[in-house]
């Protein structure tokens, strides 16, 4: 039996800035102002579904593309030498060292009404407004978490062994065969962390579309403003996005597991 | 009412820091050091100013840098924190154990902070400079005899326009920033509930008076439906980021307060300016003491000083609104005192109104309906002007169901394996 006793000052801290301000967030979430128990802060939330399902379309897509980017990315640097590997991690870091507000500021100067990538499509005759609409929005959250994608799927293929290649290669494997039986198997684990990595901020977080969106609120930004007016109200929301994200891992740690044991 | 969190102010307050610590060392040395010879930056004592964020020049670009004089004059160390609402302010006084010794709130809160009894009165005989507040801010329906509060600033809300996208003089009023034709151009709106509910009250048919004391919930759902119905035409709701917008000919059109409508233009030619026919809301900004202050000399002394005209002159050029100090108008930029932004003529303030105090739950109520106003979506505004789309609930709630039910079967299937391995165990 490992001893469980370096974990404490750790633990401690959770049970108080995490267990238990969860728990006064689940509290507030199922009482009324008077403090009596109600499900009415769950039926004032409900005005706010339509700024969830656009919340969470937006983070479901945001994560997608994440996905899509960084997944041949992170395997071809996988398939570099290792010191081309520390390098290319490293410039892929290098923006995250900015500051995350400095960065959507950024954005905006790029994609604003005479911005230069308006002025480069007006030359081309192209007359669209870039900033103030969902596009926007996700390219700022793609740009925002694509490292947190690129990371845990590097880490993981960056591990497969080469050999495990060869071998699938000598026994007559096509190279789609090599990747689709051996190469993604074995990334899966990869995959679960980076979408989790990128769904759970991009579902709650306010100000990249603050930035670059419209009129149109996040659901993070909907908690907050309606929290300092209505602890119950503001809280029940907070819980019914909790319960959805939760959900969400445990699905995803499930498939996970299948995959890993499956493939 | 600025609100940007200037670097400034955090840098001052951290070399105060450090110069407080090194001067307490300093103290401790010296043992009581005489009043005349104290060291300098050697402080005899602290007042606590909780104001708004950058409303008080910090001496850049030839100003004064106030807060620095004061203390170099009085040896007072000045702490200085910043509120981004009266409404904060209000929170942070009942709910904190923190303890101020200047405020600065606004018109309807000072009255609010009186009638609770948390304003401590000021004694008068100790701010000799109040001969030169105008009499028109003198006995405010917010104070009306004059004890617990000295005024600072007074602005009112206006209207900016980008004369490139849109033709000069044909703004006139809150109505146009409902109009189809400028939404093309990028309709900006208060990102606050107190200032945009008060608009679309204005426009609301039959006009509902923004300056009442009390409001219906009724008055308060017409203002939304009116809110909920801009959203087709809007850009953005905005508080700070209008400077950007505006001064990068991002928007054509924006409502806020004029003084900062004034420093807008300075910094871009294009723009103008109109003065709602509707009329606006005027505020007045005061000092005031809380009734828990535990430095009144200090404090006093410290409105004494905001009150001296060079000083007010400097505070009212850096956050461009109007002074209610005469002394200090001689000495403030004369293009400044002309502009109808800082000094609006009598015809129109006779058109505009001061916020009343009004009650917590309805204040609240305004706040939630604000949200859900922003939370709408534009495409079901204009067609229902609902914020609740019922089939959106019905998408959450499936959702939710569909994801508690998956879980629960992840978790039954996941123990009835641990149970089965387990029982597989036992018989080895």
């Amino acid at each position: 039996m490992k001893s469980k006793r370096p974990a404490i000052p750790y633990l401690g801290w959770m049970l108080v800035f995490t267990i238990v301000p969860l728990l006064m967030v689940i509290y507030f979430a199922f009482t009324n102002d008077q403090g009596q128990f109600s499900l009415e802060p769950f039926k004032n939330a409900s005005v706010y579904s339509e700024v969830f399902l656009y919340s969470l379309g937006i983070a479901l897509i945001s994560t997608v593309i994440c996905l899509v980017l960084a997944y041949p990315l992170a395997y071809s640097i996988s398939r570099c030498s290792e010191r081309a590997q520390s390098m290319i991690i490293m410039f892929l870091m290098v923006p995250m060292w900015m500051n995350f507000l400095l960065r959507i500021y950024a954005w905006v100067l790029i994609l604003q009404n005479y911005g230069p990538l308006d002025m480069i499509l007006n030359l081309f005759g192209v007359d669209v407004t870039l900033i103030g609409n969902s596009g926007a929005v996700i390219v700022g959250m793609v740009y925002e978490f694509l490292p947190f994608m690129i990371l845990p799927l590097h880490a993981v293929m960056s591990k497969i062994d080469p050999s495990l290649i060869e071998a699938a290669q000598d026994l007559g494997c096509s190279g789609f065969h090599v990747f689709s039986k051996v190469i993604f198997p074995l990334s899966v684990p990869g995959i679960i962390s980076g979408v989790t990595m990128v769904f759970v901020p991009t579902a709650s977080t306010f100000l990249v579309a603050q930035y670059l969106g419209g009129t149109q609120f996040m659901i993070g930004d909907v908690i907050e403003r309606v929290f300092q007016s209505d602890h119950n109200t503001g809280s029940a929301i907070a819980v019914v996005l909790m319960i959805v994200i939760l959900g969400f891992l445990v699905v995803m740690n499930r498939f996970g597991d299948k995959e890993a044991v499956n493939g | 009412m600025k609100k940007r969190v200037s670097i400034f102010l955090v840098l001052l307050m951290l070399i105060g820091m450090l110069s407080l610590s090194v001067c307490t060392a300093f103290a401790e040395t010296d043992g009581e050091g005489e009043e005349d010879t104290a060291p300098d930056g050697a402080f005899q004592g602290e007042v606590n100013v909780y104001n708004w964020g950058e409303y008080v020049d910090p001496g850049d670009d030839g100003g004064i840098d106030v807060i620095k004089e004061f203390e170099d004059t009085y040896h007072i160390k000045v702490n200085y924190t910043n509120f981004e609402t009266n409404e904060e302010l209000y929170n942070v006084l009942t709910n904190s154990n923190s303890t101020y010794d200047v405020i600065f709130p606004s018109d309807y809160m000072v009255s609010r902070l009186r009638e609770e009894g948390m304003l401590a009165k000021i004694d008068f005989s100790n701010i000799p400079n109040y001969k030169y507040i105008d009499e028109r801010f003198k006995n405010m329906a917010y104070d009306p005899d004059n004890e617990y509060s000295v005024p600072y600033s007074w602005n009112f809300v206006a209207i900016g326009y980008n004369t490139d996208m849109i033709k000069e003089g044909s703004v006139t009023g809150f109505k146009d920033l409902w109009d189809q034709k400028y939404k093309d151009d990028g309709i900006l709106m208060f990102n606050n509930s107190r200032d945009a509910m008060a608009i679309a009250m204005q426009l609301c048919d039959p006009p509902i008076d923004p300056g009442a004391k009390s409001f219906t919930r009724e008055d308060i759902d017409r203002a939304t439906d009116k809110l909920i119905e801009q959203k087709s035409v809007l850009k953005k709701y905005v508080m700070d980021q209008v400077f950007a917008e505006m001064e990068g000919n991002q928007s054509g059109i924006c409502t806020y307060y004029a003084g900062d409508i004034y420093t807008m233009m300075l910094n871009n030619e294009k723009l103008d300016y109109c003065l709602p026919e509707e009329g606006s809301n005027l505020f007045n900004d005061a000092m005031c003491i809380p009734a828990t202050c535990k430095n009144k000399e200090n404090a006093e002394l410290f409105i004494n000083f905001m009150c001296e005209p060079r000083i007010a002159a400097a505070n009212s050029e850096y956050i461009t609104y109007g002074t209610p100090n005469t002394g200090a108008l001689d000495l403030i930029d004369e293009d400044m005192l002309e502009s109808e932004l800082i000094n609006p003529p009598q015809e129109y303030l006779d058109k505009c109104y001061t916020f009343s105090n009004i009650d917590d739950d309805i204040y609240g109520y305004m706040q939630k309906r604000f949200v859900e106003a922003c939370s709408a979506s534009a495409e079901v505004s204009t067609v229902e002007k609902k914020a609740t789309n019922p089939a959106a609930v019905w998408a959450v709630g499936v959702i939710l169901i569909l994801i508690i039910i998956s879980t629960l079967v992840i978790i039954i299937l996941d123990i009835r394996k641990a149970v089965k391995n387990r029982g597989r165990i036992n018989k080895l």
